[in-house]
Parts: C-alpha cells; structure tokens; sequence
C-alpha cells in the first residue's frame, strides 16, 4: 500500500511515546472502580465509643476491613496474603483491632480509626493445632492481657506491645486443645481437650504467671468427635464419634464430672447423624442432623432437654452480653421470601427480645451467618441490629425490620467474565430525550467552551466536572453506536450470575442459579465457566442474547455436569439440565446455526465429545465440519499434551446421536524427571487479526503465521517449580514450546537457562509473550517469540499481485506444513506479574498493547513496540523508519501508562479486554477483589472526536467564517462598482 | 463587453481608408513620369515581400525550436530540485515531484497553444512539437521515478500484501488446560507487594512538550486512519 509509506515522514516519532495518561478531570470519566471484602467469616462490632460505629470484619479471601455501620462503606481494609488465612478477629482496649492468622503463628494489632499497624508478634509452638484468641480483662503488670493459644502453646500477650509475658506448651503428642476459658474475674485459665480421642483432659492455669494449677483427665468409653460447645464457664458438651451419644462434661473446682445422654432420648424418632453447632450461649446448644436444627437447654447437673426443633434452615448467632450477666443471641429463620430475625435472652428461651420479619430477595439465597449488636434506645431498652451474611456471600445490615444497606461481596470472588450486547435502541425513544434536553445540551456546551477559554470560574469548573461524570449517556440502557455500552456477565464463586452495566457499574440484574443450588442430585455444585451461547445480531435480531453457564457437581473431574442457559437482558434462567456425564472441557466452536446459537462441544472424562445444542439443525451443521474439527488436552500431572480427532458415534449403551468417540492423534509427552508444565496460552477465539502481512524496512514482507490452533507450553524443570529462589540457576531451566493443535507438529522449541516460573503468557496475531524469573540475573524477564511463514515469502511478484493470482487468501490446512521462522528476544521488566492480557479492538487495526497486572495490583500498559524481537542496538535508517525502538536490557515503565491511574484492584486476579465498536477502543475489565473497568485507546482515539471537543468553538469558528465571507464579498462588491465608476 | 460594443458603435467619428491604389494611377489626370514602370515596381516589390515572408518564416521555425527546447531546461531544474530534496516524504519534496508532476502534464495539454503563433504554412512545426512532447514526457518520466523513489507508487510487493486478510484455517481445534478448570481460587502475591500508587502524574495542561507530544501522538494516528481509510 502506498500510502504506508507516506506516514514514514513520522518515523522520528518512533522513538518518542505518544502520552497516554489521562488528566485529572477525566477520572471517573470513563473509568469505575468498586471495593469489595468477601464472604465475610468472622464480624466485631465497634458501636460504644461515641464517633463513628463501625463493624470490624474478616472474611474468607483473608481481608480485615472495618466498615461504616451507617452506610456499609469500607474505612479501611487489608488485604493478606493467600497463606494468611485469619483464624479470630477481636477487639481490645477498644482501640485497636487484633488479628490472629497463618495457623495462629502471627498475631497483629491494628489502629481501629485508620487501620495502621501497631504491632506484630510471631507466636511459634511445638506442634500444629487450633487457634484460638480471647480477650480478657485481666491485667499483668499494667499491661491487658489477650490470651492466644496456637501451635500447641498457651500465649499471654499484651496488648498494648505485642509482648509474650509467659508462654506454656501443651506437648503432648495427641493433645487435641477444644477450648480455652477464662472465667470472667477469675484468675485462672481453663485448658480443655481430648487427648487420643476418648480422653478428656483438663489444665488449670494460673492467668497472672502461666504456672500449671491443676490438671485432670478422664477416660471415656467412646471416642469424642468434631466441636465441644460451651454451655458455661465450667460446663462443656461433646458428641461422640457415632453422632448419637452426649455427652455433658463438667469441671467445677477441678472435678470432672460428666453425664452422658444418647440423643435418641431427647427425640422420639432417630435422628441419624448429628453435629454440634458452633456457639457460646450459657445454658444453650444446638445440634444439627439432617433434617433438622435442634436447640438443648442444659438444666442443673447435666440434665438436658430440648427446648426446640426447627426444621427450617436456622442461623445463630453467638452470645452477646447485654447488661450485666444477661445475655442474648439472635435467631434467624426463612419462611418462604421472608427471614425471621429472632434476638432471645439466654436464659428464657420462651420469651423473645425481638421479633422480626424482612423481606428477603429471593436471589440472595440462605442466611449463612448472623452477627448481632445491641444499643439502648431512647426508652432505654434494648435494641439489637444483625449483620448478616447471605448465600451469595452479600452482606446486609438488619435495623428495626428493614435492611439498612446492603453490600454485594460476591463480587469479591469471579469466576469468569464475558460480556453481552445491550438491547438496540427503539426509534423515537432516543429523539424525544434529545429535544428535552436540548436546552440542557447547548447549556452545557457554552459552560465547555467557557472552560476551553479558559473563562470558567471555580464553579463552572466543578458544573463541567459534575456534568461529565454524571452523563446520562454513557448509562443507558440501550445499544450505543461505538459500542461502550455493554454488559458485564460474571460468575461468582457462589453460583450467582451478576450483570454490571460498563458505564457506571451498578447491577442491572444478579441471579442466584438454581442449577448452580444444592440439590439431592447436585451436592457440591459449583459454577466454572460462562460462555456466550446466543449473540443475535444479522437475523434473530428479536431473540434476546443469552449466556451459557458450565457447572459440575463436585470438586473433582469427574463429576456430572450441570448446564444452565440465562437470558442476558432479564437474567431469566431459561433453560437448565443436569448432564448424564461430566464436562472435563468446554469448547466453543466456531459455528452458529440459524438462530445464531453457538455449537459447543463438551468433553467428559471418558474422552466422550457431546454436542450442544442438542438439535437436528446443530448436527447438520456440525456434520459437514466433522472432519475439520479436533481437540487437545493438556496434562499437567503426567506432562502429557494429546491430539484427538472425532470419531463416529459413540459406542456406548445408550443411543445418542449428538455424542461421539474421539480418536487420539498426536501426543507429546515430556519427560517427567526434567519439564513439568506449569503454564499454557492459546490465542482469544475472538481476536481479529487484520492483515497477514508485516511491513519491514525496505518495503520487504515477512508473512505472519496465524493460527488459531497454536498453543503455546511453558514447563520448568520440576524442582523449579517452586519458589523463587529455591534452585540454584543449573538446575533450573524454562523450555518454552509452540503447537499446533491440529497435528502436534512442534513449531518452535527454546530453552532458557537458569529460569523459573512462574510464567504467565499472552498469545496474540503471530506472536506470544511470557514472563519469568531470571535467576542467574536476579531479575524478572519478558520474551517474545514472533513466528512468520517463511513457505509464502515468495510471493514476490509485484503483477501476480496486481492481477490477484496468489493463493495467499486461499484457506490453509496445518496439514500443509508450512515452513516457519520465529524470532525472539528477552527484555528484564522490573516488576512480577499477577496477569497479562493484550489489548482487543473489533478489527485488529490498531496496534497493540500488553495490559500487565502488576504485583502492586495495578494495570500497566506497555506497547508491544517495545517487545520487537526486531529491536536492534543501532537500527538502520529504514528500520527507524519502521517504528523500531532501539534495543534496550530493560523494559521501561512509564508512570503515565498504569490504566489504573491511582487506584488498585485488590487482589488482581485477571484482566479482561472486549473490543468497542469503534477501532480504536478496547474495554478493560479487571477483577479481582475489586472491579475495575475503563476504556484504553493504544494509538489514542484517532477515530472519533475526543469527549472534551468543543463543539460551541467549531460551531462559534464556522459561523465567524461564514460572517467573514459575506462581509469581504459584500465590500469586494462595493469597491468593483467604485472602480467602474471612476 | 456589451458595454464596449455600444460605445465602439456609436462613437465612430472619424475614418481612414487604407485601400491600397498602388495599382491604380494615382490620378488619372497625371500620367506616370517618364521610367516609370508600375508593372515593375509591382514585380520588384513581390519579391521584397518574398524575402521578408521567408525571413519571418525562418524566424519562426528557430523560435518553435527554442520553444521546443524550453522544457530541457525546465528539466535540469527539476532535476537539481529534487536531487535537493532528498528521498523522505516531507512538505518539500512533495511539492517539488507534484510540480514535477504537474508541469509537463500542464505544457502537453496545451501543446498547440504553445506552437500556435509559430504557425505557418511554410513552417514544420511536426519536428519541435515532438521534441517538446519528448522533453516534457521525459519531464514526466523523471517525476514519476521521483514518486517512486518516494516510495509513494505500488511498485512492491509490500504495497499489494498489505492489507490481505489472514487466509482461512481449514480445521478448527479447541482446548484447555486440564489444571486450569480445576484450580479456580483467587491467585495471591503479596510479599513482593510494590507501592506504586504515586506514580500517577497528572500532567498540566498546558505544558510544552506535552503539547509537542500531543501532536506527535496526533501525527502518529494519522497513520492509523490513513491505513483504515485505505481498507
């Protein structure tokens, strides 16, 4: 093309780097950022000082957060690390937030107002066990004492610096601490377990010095199992290991005494299996079996009775103190779209503090926790607010009957992202808005001109800013002609479907799946992949898009599946089946039929290909591609990469004419003793690639190999795979592979030395980049392999071309076996990766940039430009020309390019990138504790005016012109007639 | 023009006839001096006449020469001027092969114009028209091998391949990693945990190499839609 050419003028901008930052007003522009914690485990209330009330929560994604009890806002939160799992939460001395976590071995306090650390303690022991945290009142030498026992050692630990004051082991070999009490105002701590499983064992210890007072044991004929539950400060209950027999164990002053009640006493029909369920209320225990919860109330010397037995999921909350010596818990129930919220004394079952009734959505599921707070009324009695924590792993704050705020923490932990196309714009609808807002519109125009003049005051400015962010536009819910407006289908751990619109991030709609629920069929279902199923846009434009959802029934591979079809625009469940076999792998296929339902293919375990949808039409289709379609599977246990073709229909008892065999036909199996696979990457099904050809200095053309069936294998010798840091760099080594899928040929093979993973990979057109550790070089590195096509590097001549007589577009087969060259090179990159994603426009025009989810949880851009295996150290006239960047050892980070500007994606898991209608424009979404999404340009918006654009001053520009030429025409007139006249 | 005619018509007041009576006696009444031959005088004066025809006629064929070799010149010109412009794409050297270009385009089509006061019937004006047409398509000649130099004509292969779609993939293979469906957890790092949240610049406005770099970031699309227009 010779206009390329042309644009060479620029080639001394090569070097330079247009700017791609944003300016400060245009945060929030086009970007939102939302904060979530997780599926909170363990809440503290913080409502007595006067200030602000907060609640203190830990959560299972391994955050500490406090929130606004007013608004359910995070103050703040932190985020630890994978391994720092938090075993208790607490409060102390009213000012500071304890955490104990990894196993019990670190213990930290944090400033409660703005969440700073004040100290840190590391607490080891003899041997793994449970940990538990309690605050006391008691006080060793001025100082206020928490008692932790972890790793087996009983720890006094004060408050104020972190401090061990007097520490004691519990070596014993089968020691199983269930307990640790302090009885209020006493001095003294109660140690209570099992040893060997049928032994119960009691310490008495004194609090002030860690001296052992008293120990006593006691052997029992059964075995104890699971939890004890604290009945009183002396008093504990047991199960045994059959689950039928109670047992009530006592041990006032250092006797144990104990009393043992087989359930079936308590029930009149058996029961079956029953479980202790975790709570502190004096006098009061739950047990749960199958069927029912029931609630024991312990009367005098271990005699027991049951008080109630709800059949209903039931929740309960621990004991909350309310005044002195009085405690309360609270109770919730579900009856049918509403919850019960239940506050009772402990000591008065029959009488209730509170009774509520809420109504609960239906798509929030089951109440899974409840957490309760109390505070006085201006009547002076008690009133009680309840946190709790639903199925989806929402957070709700329960006040006086009604939900306060609520907060959708199950966005915390995404599965999987795809996007959906917004309904199209009904005619009329959009003019009659227009024409309101037209006054609006020009009002709004005149306050951007007046802040392009630079004649805005203050206010105009804010106006400016309130208007921008604020704009009706970019929220609508309607299809938008560059195609920013979308929607954001993720699946969440929970088994619930969100769908956030890409313009501000609110919900449009959520559903909890019922496919997705627990079932007598389906015990541990749990949610994997979504996938688009319908995306109506030539004919059966009328048919709302919908997405496929993949589940299985249980952890392992094995496993049925389950299917579940949703409605992208309603959220609408409309179809949904429970499999006859497992789905090991998912694949898409690159066919629709005639309602544009995509055909997928899914694999069980026994290597079975099952068609999907299951109609005549899809196997028509799918007939006349039989032959052309194949599958692989990566193994990454055995290092084993194998081929399959399809086969006929599958031999098995049933007759089903959408399964069939597959056939092996290539495998690659790498030597277990030296590669272990630790990463793979193919390219985007979607990805548009727009040209086969790649321009190079002196008007030459290398040929780019694109296929969509390479796959591109990291493995590292298996004692690398490791830490970083745990080889010495000779046996450590990185071999990188590119396959073709289709026949297993090995397209390019390379070892790197002296590297280890972890490897996180992008394939993208003809080219892939990794990452990993350099360890002889101390340092990350990035590689990039390109690989070209050398057999069509002959199409030389310039009048075959013409003419067009070339088999360059002719459709290619991996059978042909094309001759390939690739090219590659190392760059050192300063920082690790949490992700790596390239940037997606709709035609594959624009050129393109790596989106690198940094270790800080950020989202830096890096142009591929830098990563031209091409790069050289002096580059030649015409490679300049080209756009190559001379060679530098190290990438470089421009501070302007993190996309993320300054905020962070706790949690960075993965980073999405969907082309925009508009060539320019890629939509980012990263997700990982928190969402993230934004619009990036990687060659600017060239295509579309930018958002600031004055179009007052254009308008204000022509209208001047056009006065300017009337006028000079006018005079031009005047002064031709004068001239005659003289 | 209208005007012009009115006042041509009607404001005549005087005339000259030139009619020519050499022929005749220029009075009848008078007869001829004696040696006096009208009839020679006649003779003598078509053969002055003759000559001085021919003189012109020559003149005018050295002048169509000259005319014709006019564009030589014009070309040396053109020559030196693009040797000065150099092989980038600029303003200037664009200008210049457009000149170039645009010239001899310019001098053909009005070739008879050129030659039209040359024209006589004694005259060959065949040999300087060609010529002319010859310099000026060489003028042409050396515009267009200036564009080519440009790189600016699809003289390469890299000019037709450019824009060709990737070739259709017979077979279609798909797949996953088997440890990539098992494995979903949320993915950890924190020990290396780099603060970077400062290094967000907002930058002024109205600073001058950001300024510069907008418009070089400007030029640069350019590129981009140049090459989209071209799809």
């Amino acid at each position: 093309m010779a206009i390329m050419s042309f644009i060479f003028v620029f080639f001394f901008l090569s070097s330079l780097q247009p700017i791609l930052s944003l300016y400060e007003d245009q945060v929030g522009l086009m970007d939102w950022h939302q904060q979530y914690i997780g599926k909170v485990k363990q809440a503290v209330f913080h409502t007595h000082k006067t200030g602000r009330k907060r609640v203190v929560a830990s959560t299972e994604q391994n955050i500490i957060a406090t929130l606004d009890l007013r608004r359910g806002e995070i103050f703040w939160r932190h985020v630890l690390g994978p391994n720092d799992v938090v075993d208790g939460i607490d409060i102390a001395l009213g000012k500071y937030v304890i955490t104990l976590s990894s196993g019990g071995s670190i213990l930290r306090a944090w400033n409660l107002p703005d969440g700073q650390m004040v100290w840190e303690s590391s607490l080891h022991g003899p041997k793994h066990s449970k940990s538990l945290l309690i605050t006391t009142n008691l006080i060793i030498e001025k100082d206020n004492v928490l008692i932790v026992f972890s790793n087996g050692r009983l720890n006094a630990v004060s408050c104020i610096d972190g401090e061990v004051l007097w520490k004691r082991d519990f070596e014993e070999e089968s020691l199983e601490v269930q307990q640790v009490i302090q009885p209020a105002g006493s001095g003294f701590i109660y140690v209570v377990g099992f040893a060997a499983s049928s032994q119960f064992e009691m310490y008495k210890i004194n609090a002030k010095n860690g001296e052992l007072l008293k120990h006593e044991s006691t052997v029992f004929s059964g075995r104890f199992s699971g939890e004890v539950s604290l009945v009183s400060s002396e008093t504990v209950v047991a199960l045994d290991s059959t689950g039928s027999i109670l047992l009530t164990i006592s041990f006032h002053n250092g006797k144990i005494s104990s009393q043992q009640t087989p359930v079936s006493n308590l029930l009149e029909d058996s029961p079956g299996l029953a479980v202790i369920i975790h709570s502190s209320i004096t006098g009061i225990f739950a047990i749960k079996t199958d069927a029912a919860t029931i609630f024991i109330r312990v009367i005098g010397e271990g005699k027991l009775e049951v008080v109630e037995k709800t059949n209903h999921e039931t929740v309960v909350s621990d004991a909350l103190s309310i005044s002195e010596g009085q405690q309360a818990f609270a109770l919730v129930q579900h009856a049918g779209s509403n919850i019960h919220l239940t506050v009772k004394p402990a000591h008065n079952w029959d009488s209730n503090l509170l009774k509520e009734r809420i109504k609960m959505d239906q798509q929030r599921g089951f109440v899974h926790k409840v957490f309760i707070n109390n505070y006085i009324r201006t009547d002076r009695s008690h009133g009680f607010r309840a946190l709790i924590v639903m199925e989806d792993h929402s957070l709700l704050l329960l006040q006086q009957g009604a939900i306060v705020w609520s907060r959708e923490d199950g966005l915390a932990s995404i599965i999987d992202v795809t996007t959906s196309e917004l309904p199209v714009e009904k005619a009329g609808v959009s003019v009659a808005k227009v024409e309101l807002n037209l006054f609006e519109w020009l009002k709004g125009h005149v306050l951007k001109l007046k802040g392009t003049l630079m004649l805005a005051t203050p206010e105009d400015i804010a106006a400016i800013q309130y208007m921008r962010l604020k704009s009706s536009e970019k929220s609508k819910m309607t299809r938008d002609h560059n195609g920013f407006r979308k929607l954001l289908i993720a699946l969440t751990r929970a088994g619930k479907l969100f769908a956030l619109h890409t313009g501000d991030g609110r919900i449009v709609w959520s559903n909890l799946l019922q496919s997705l629920h627990k079932s007598e069929s389906c015990r541990q279902p749990i949610g994997l992949n979504l996938y688009q199923w319908q995306v109506p846009h030539h004919h059966a434009l009328d048919e709302n898009p919908s997405v496929l959802v993949v589940g299985r029934c249980g952890p392992s591979s094995d496993a049925l599946g389950v299917l579940s079809l949703v409605d992208s625009y309603t959220g609408k469940e409309f179809s949904s089946l429970c499999l006859v076999h497992s789905v090991a792998q998912v694949i898409p296929l690159p066919y629709t039929d005639s309602t544009e339902q995509r055909l997928h293919l899914l694999i069980d375990a026994d290597k079975h290909a099952h068609l999907y949808p299951k109609t005549p039409e899809a196997i028509d289709i799918f007939q006349s591609e039989f032959s052309n379609v194949y599958w692989y599977s990566v193994d990454d246990d055995n290092g084993i990469i194998k081929g399959y073709a399809l086969k006929t229909k599958c031999s098995g008892i049933v007759a089903d004419e959408f399964c069939f065999d597959s056939r092996e036909l290539w495998s690659i199996v790498l030597p277990s003793e030296s590669e272990k696979i630790i990463t793979t990457a193919t390219r985007k099904l979607n990805e548009a690639v727009h040209t086969q050809a790649k321009l190079i200095a002196d008007q030459e053309v290398m040929y780019k190999y694109i296929s969509s069936n390479l796959l591109f294998v990291a493995t590292v010798a298996p004692k690398a795979s490791g830490e970083i840091g745990s080889v010495t760099p000779e046996e450590s080594w990185l071999v990188v592979y590119l396959i073709d899928t289709v026949t297993g040929r090995v397209l390019h093979r390379m070892t790197h030395h002296g590297s280890q993973g972890p490897v996180q990979a992008v394939l993208s057109e003809n080219w892939v980049v990794y990452h990993y550790f350099n360890l002889r070089a101390h340092r990350y590195e990035m590689s990039v392999i390109e690989i070209y096509d050398q057999s069509r590097a002959d199409n030389k001549d310039v009048w075959k071309l013409v003419v067009g007589n070339h088999n360059l577009t002719s459709p290619v087969s991996s059978y042909s076996r094309a001759e390939v060259i690739t090219k590659s090179q190392s760059y050192f990159f300063t920082h690790s990766l949490k992700a790596i994603a390239v940037t997606l426009t709709v035609k594959g025009i624009t050129s393109k940039q790596l989106l690198i989810g940094t270790i800080g949880d950020q989202v830096l851009a890096l142009d591929k430009r830098f990563l031209d295996p091409r790069r050289s150290v002096n580059p030649t006239q015409a490679e300049r020309e080209e756009g190559i960047i001379p060679l530098t050892d190290s990438l470089p980070i421009i501070p302007q390019s993190y996309i993320t500007h300054s905020l962070r994606v706790e949690g960075l898991q993965s980073i999405i990138t969907v082309a925009a209608k508009l060539e320019s424009t890629t939509l980012v979404f990263a997700h990982g504790l928190d969402l993230f999404f934004t619009h990036y340009a990687p060659s600017r918006t060239y295509d579309s005016l930018t958002e600031d654009f004055s179009y007052a001053l254009l308008l204000i520009t022509i209208v001047a012109l056009v006065a300017a030429i009337f006028v000079t025409w006018i005079l031009s007139q005047r002064k031709e007639l004068q001239d005659r006249w003289r | 023009m209208e005007k012009g005619k009115g006042i041509m018509g009607s404001g005549r007041r005087w005339a000259v006839d030139f009619s020519d009576n050499s022929t005749a006696p220029s009075s009848r009444d008078i007869p001829d001096p004696p040696g006096f031959a009208r009839a020679s005088v006649d003779q003598d004066d078509s053969t002055v006449s003759r000559q001085k025809k021919d003189a012109e006629s020559n003149w005018k064929a050295q002048k169509a020469w000259e005319v014709a070799q006019a564009p030589f010149k014009n070309l040396l010109m053109m020559g030196f001027m693009m040797w000065m412009a150099g092989n980038t794409v600029h303003l200037f050297s664009i200008g210049i092969t457009f000149s170039a270009l645009w010239q001899p385009i310019s001098a053909l089509q009005g070739v008879g114009k050129v030659f039209e006061p040359y024209k006589d019937n004694k005259v060959d004006l065949l040999g300087p028209k060609l010529l002319f047409i010859a310099l000026n398509l060489g003028g042409l000649a050396l515009g267009v091998w200036k564009l080519n130099t440009l790189g600016l004509l699809p003289t390469h292969a890299s000019d037709w391949v450019s824009s060709l779609p990737p070739a259709q993939e017979v077979e279609y293979s798909g797949g996953v990693r088997h440890g990539m469906i098992k494995n979903i957890g949320i993915v950890y790092f924190v020990d290396l945990r780099i603060q970077n949240l400062n290094y967000v610049h907002y930058l002024g406005k109205f600073d001058f190499v950001t300024i510069a770099m907008e418009f070089f970031g400007f030029i640069n699309e350019i590129k981009k839609i140049i090459s989209l227009l071209s799809k």
